[in-house]
């Protein structure tokens, strides 16, 4: 059972995951996108778009159910970017462009995506969607033969997962490795802590924070696509955006360090999938269910103490930058 | 060397709104000098050097380099022109290094260009590679900077040497730098211009924006002079005086003489002993301050930015909690009347108790035993009950209201201006109001009073607005100054508290601002005066606190003393330490 949780919790944790990493990189540039939630969800509907294109195709082609590994998980992702990343777009076009305030048009996208998947979701034609279930059990939830996975515990907790819970992982080292050791790295955290002295240096501002946000945009949505796909097996019914929120505060917690994000994540997850397994009677389930919410809040006061004494957080981060500004 | 025109500005026009901030500016410059751009605050110099340095895109107007008309729409435009500059409020990241702020912004392309004017092979992001060549900069001028230094741990100086570097690391030949000196020591700006003649000798041409005359005189060729947004002349440094740059300046003559009244003092005011402030994180800001403060006198707080000023000011306010030691206030009551304006019934009674008053026109004490309440009440109004003595109160203890209630007032002008004292968004008439909210009956406010102030110091400090119900963040920044000096002063203190009240303001407004001072003193109030520049406090002080490291290091009296010594106990500790860090 306890193999179970593990493996549960790396599952889950990588919602988490691709939401915290997109998220970062979008912050290191200096903007708070509380759009995130809703981006997820728009991701999350992007890819079943692109399942559904998929799908469509093969049966405007007489050969349904002739489904192939790579096409699927192309089709996928590939509108799953394509429209978080659309999003973020939106995002960077309104404060960046508009000038709007960054939190408002972040909290008016997440209400935004959060009532458009569902709205989307309705056009589907059930015939066709219900393919989303094989396609999902087919490529998306294993990587490596169940035969190859299922024969020790070592290979399941190791083998037995999706390839976009390798790809999150990789993803997150990769971000923490070009953050910290390349030329962009260094110019997108100086328009993050100090947007002035980036302009005056010679990069251009606007340029950096509107590839930032669309490229993290693209991240986070890769979470709603994860979260539909693999953890919920292509079932409508659940929406991302309550653990979108927790992706936020998942930013902060990890003192932007989408290292530290991995780990992070991966204890997030398991408060959540924990009291699902405990073996407790009646009310008092409620009262564990509870605990890790509880966790979070205690988790994100102490490492806000710490974030503030080592001044991790971008220092311009939620601010807009007009070079004219007087 | 022949002199050739390097950068050449013709007719630069930049408006904001319905402010002309430079109108039709012509400017020249030549290489291997030094210009400065001298002019009052708001007349234009920053916006025009902007317009150079791409940062403002000017509305009508050419730029020539070197003889070709150019297009400078960003700050790399003007790097790829060779133009960098400093501006005065540095454009660095705190938590980078020093060659991790270097190179931030570099491309390949600006690698490859600088590596050919070196003459050496082009390098990538190449942090350790950068570093040498940082080292050697500072080799060649004269600067003292480790690249590996994060930016928050540096001084001030060290700060601005980066950005100099900054620039000189990205092959500059035009120098701008936006008034250098405002926040050096005399020490400091010494070596500053010693680096600023070997660039000079290095062929660079370098513009100084400033408003500071002698040091026009010191350092500069040839001196350009800004009035109200045009571009009143230029005049070689050979042949100008203070007089005649002046005139140039603000357009008509000018008393530049501050009057010291020499005027006996009234007695002890405040007395600060064995101060000490523990700082957030554990360290003391402040270390057994000693001093007292005379009714009529200025004392003048000089010291390196940082070295707890501020925090000295804010303790004597009330405003901090951690502090140890006594502040002791000598409130001039000696033959005055009580009021209810901080006294109530209760204490008044309980002094009478104690024989501290008479009753006007008689010698014995006074006992208010057997009276009642209404009967004290009207005896308090016609200002019958008298006090014996100055009353003597430890200020220990009481809140930033009572303490500002009893006379002491803090005009802390902090660098942001509107950071402390004012609400920028709030009119002249409400920021008035800030000092008397709590007057009024029943929630409601009373609006009279604080609009008649405001106009009044809108008349007699030559506020410019438009109105008296303009936001104040939309004026100048020297006239939201008189603003809040006016406010603080308009309230007649006892001990009065201003913070740098002239940064950042133009010759007439900060002469204004000294006379105002000098008659808060002439009227027997205990000015404390923090300010940066050492020629105006021995001009304006009586004597003279130098702060060092939070602690005292001297008091001298302004008389007998010269800016050399002050800037040497300034500063003397500090380079101690560094030699030994050495």
């Amino acid at each position: 059972m306890f193999l179970e949780i593990i493996t549960s919790s790396i599952k889950f944790a990588t919602v988490f995951l691709f939401g915290s990493a997109g998220e970062t990189v979008t912050e290191k540039s200096g903007h708070l996108n509380m759009g995130t939630p809703g981006i997820m969800c728009i991701g999350a509907m992007g890819s079943a778009i692109g399942a559904y294109i998929y799908l469509s195709i093969l049966v405007k082609l007489g050969i349904p159910g002739q489904t192939n590994a790579f096409l699927a998980f192309f089709f996928t992702a590939f509108f799953c970017l394509l429209f978080a990343g659309l999003a973020g777009l939106l995002f960077s076009f309104i404060t960046v462009t508009l000038r709007c305030n960054q939190n408002v048009t972040g909290l008016a996208l997440t209400t935004f995506g959060v009532g458009l998947y569902p709205f989307v979701i309705s056009f589907f034609k059930k015939e066709i969607s219900l393919g989303f279930s094989s396609l999902s059990s087919k490529y998306l939830m294993h990587v490596f033969p169940e035969s190859f996975y299922n024969s020790n515990w070592f290979t399941q907790l190791f083998f037995s997962y999706g390839i976009l819970v390798y790809l999150a992982i990789a993803v997150a080292i990769g971000i923490a490795i070009i953050m910290k050791k390349t030329r962009v790295g260094l110019f997108l955290r100086t328009v993050g802590e100090n947007p002035a002295a980036a302009d005056a240096a010679g990069i251009s501002v606007n340029r950096y924070r509107y590839l930032a946000t669309i490229i993290g945009s693209a991240i986070s949505g890769l979470g709603g696509m994860y979260y539909l796909f693999d953890n919920c097996s292509a079932a409508f019914e659940f929406v991302v955006d309550s653990y979108g929120w927790l992706a936020v505060s998942l930013v902060i917690f990890t003192m932007w360090n989408t290292n530290i994000g991995i780990a992070g994540s991966f204890i997030f997850a398991f408060l959540y999938i924990m009291p699902g397994y405990l073996n407790v009677p009646g009310p008092e389930k409620q009262i564990f269910a509870l605990i890790p919410y509880f966790v979070t809040v205690i988790i994100l006061v102490v490492t806000s103490i710490f974030n503030k004494k080592l001044g991790k957080a971008p220092a311009g981060l939620g601010q807009s930058y007009f070079r004219e500004d007087r | 060397m022949e002199k050739q025109q390097v950068i050449e500005l013709k007719g630069i026009t930049k408006i904001f709104g319905r402010i002309v901030a430079n109108h039709d500016c012509n400017l020249s410059l030549y290489n291997g000098e030094i210009l400065s751009l001298l002019g009052e605050n708001g007349s234009g110099k920053t916006t025009l050097m902007n317009a150079l340095a791409g940062i403002y895109c000017p509305d009508a107007g050419d730029i020539y380099v070197n003889g070709e008309k150019v297009r400078i729409s960003s700050p790399h435009d003007a790097y790829k022109y060779h133009i960098g500059m400093v501006h005065q409020h540095f454009k660095l990241v705190d938590t980078f290094t020093a060659v991790e702020n270097v190179v931030v912004g570099l491309t390949k392309k600006d690698y490859e260009e600088i590596a050919k004017k070196d003459g050496t092979k082009a390098q990538g992001f190449n942090l350790k590679a950068s570093a040498n060549r940082i080292t050697e900069i500072c080799n060649k001028f004269g600067f003292k900077l480790n690249p590996w230094q994060k930016v928050n741990t540096m001084s001030v100086s060290e700060k601005q040497t980066l950005e100099i570097i900054k620039a000189l690391y990205r092959g500059v030949d035009i120098l701008i730098l936006d008034e250098p000196t405002a926040v050096l020591t005399p020490q400091e700006i010494e070596k500053l211009f010693d680096v600023l003649r070997a660039m000079k000798k290095d062929g660079k041409s370098i513009i100084i924006i400033t408003h500071k005359l002698n040091e026009v005189l010191e350092i500069s060729d040839r001196v350009a002079v800004l009035c109200k947004g045009e571009v009143a002349g230029d005049i070689l440094t050979e042949n100008a005086t203070e007089k005649i740059l002046t005139e140039m300046m603000v357009g008509h003559k000018v008393d530049l003489n501050i009057n010291r009244m020499e005027i006996p003092t009234t007695g002890e005011r405040l007395i600060v002993q064995d101060l000490s402030l523990n700082g957030r994180d554990g360290r003391k800001v402040l270390k057994n301050i000693n001093f007292t403060v005379y009714g009529s006198e200025i004392l003048g707080i000089a010291g390196i930015s940082g070295s707890g000023q501020k925090e000295l000011l804010e303790t004597i306010a009330g405003l901090n909690r951690n502090t140890q030691g006594t502040i002791i206030f000598h409130n001039p009551k000696k033959e005055q009347p009580v009021t209810f304006f901080h006294k109530n019934i209760k204490q008044i009674r309980e002094l009478a108790a104690q024989g501290k008053f008479h009753l006007k026109g008689k010698k014995e004490p006074l006992s208010l035993v057997g009276k009642t309440n209404k009967e004290i009440t009207e005896m308090v109004n016609k200002e019958q009950i008298i006090f014996y003595e100055d009353e003597i109160m430890n200020l220990k203890g009481k809140k930033p209201i009572e303490i500002r209630d009893l006379g002491i007032k803090l005009s802390f002008v902090p660098e942001d201006r509107l950071g402390m004292g004012l609400v920028g968004s709030m009119d002249l008439i409400d920021n008035m109001m800030l000092r008397s909210f709590r007057k009024g009956k029943g929630g409601i406010v009373h609006r009279n009073k604080p609009a008649a102030l405001a106009k009044e110091l809108v008349d007699e400090l030559e506020i410019k607005t438009p109105s008296l119900h303009t936001s104040v963040k939309k004026l100048s920044g020297g006239n939201i100054q008189k603003v809040l000096v006016g406010r603080e002063i308009s309230t007649r203190p006892k001990v009065l508290m201003v913070a740098y009240p002239v940064r950042g303001l133009d010759i007439n407004s900060s002469y204004m601002i000294y006379n105002l001072i000098n008659k808060q003193k002439e009227k027997g109030s205990a000015v404390i005066y923090v300010g940066e520049d050492l020629d105006v406090i021995l001009a304006l002080c009586d004597r003279v606190l130098v702060l060092r490291d939070g602690e005292v290091a001297g008091i001298l009296n302004c008389k007998d003393t010269n800016k050399n010594e002050i800037g040497l106990l300034m500063t003397k500790k500090v380079e101690e330490r560094s030699e030994e860090n050495a």
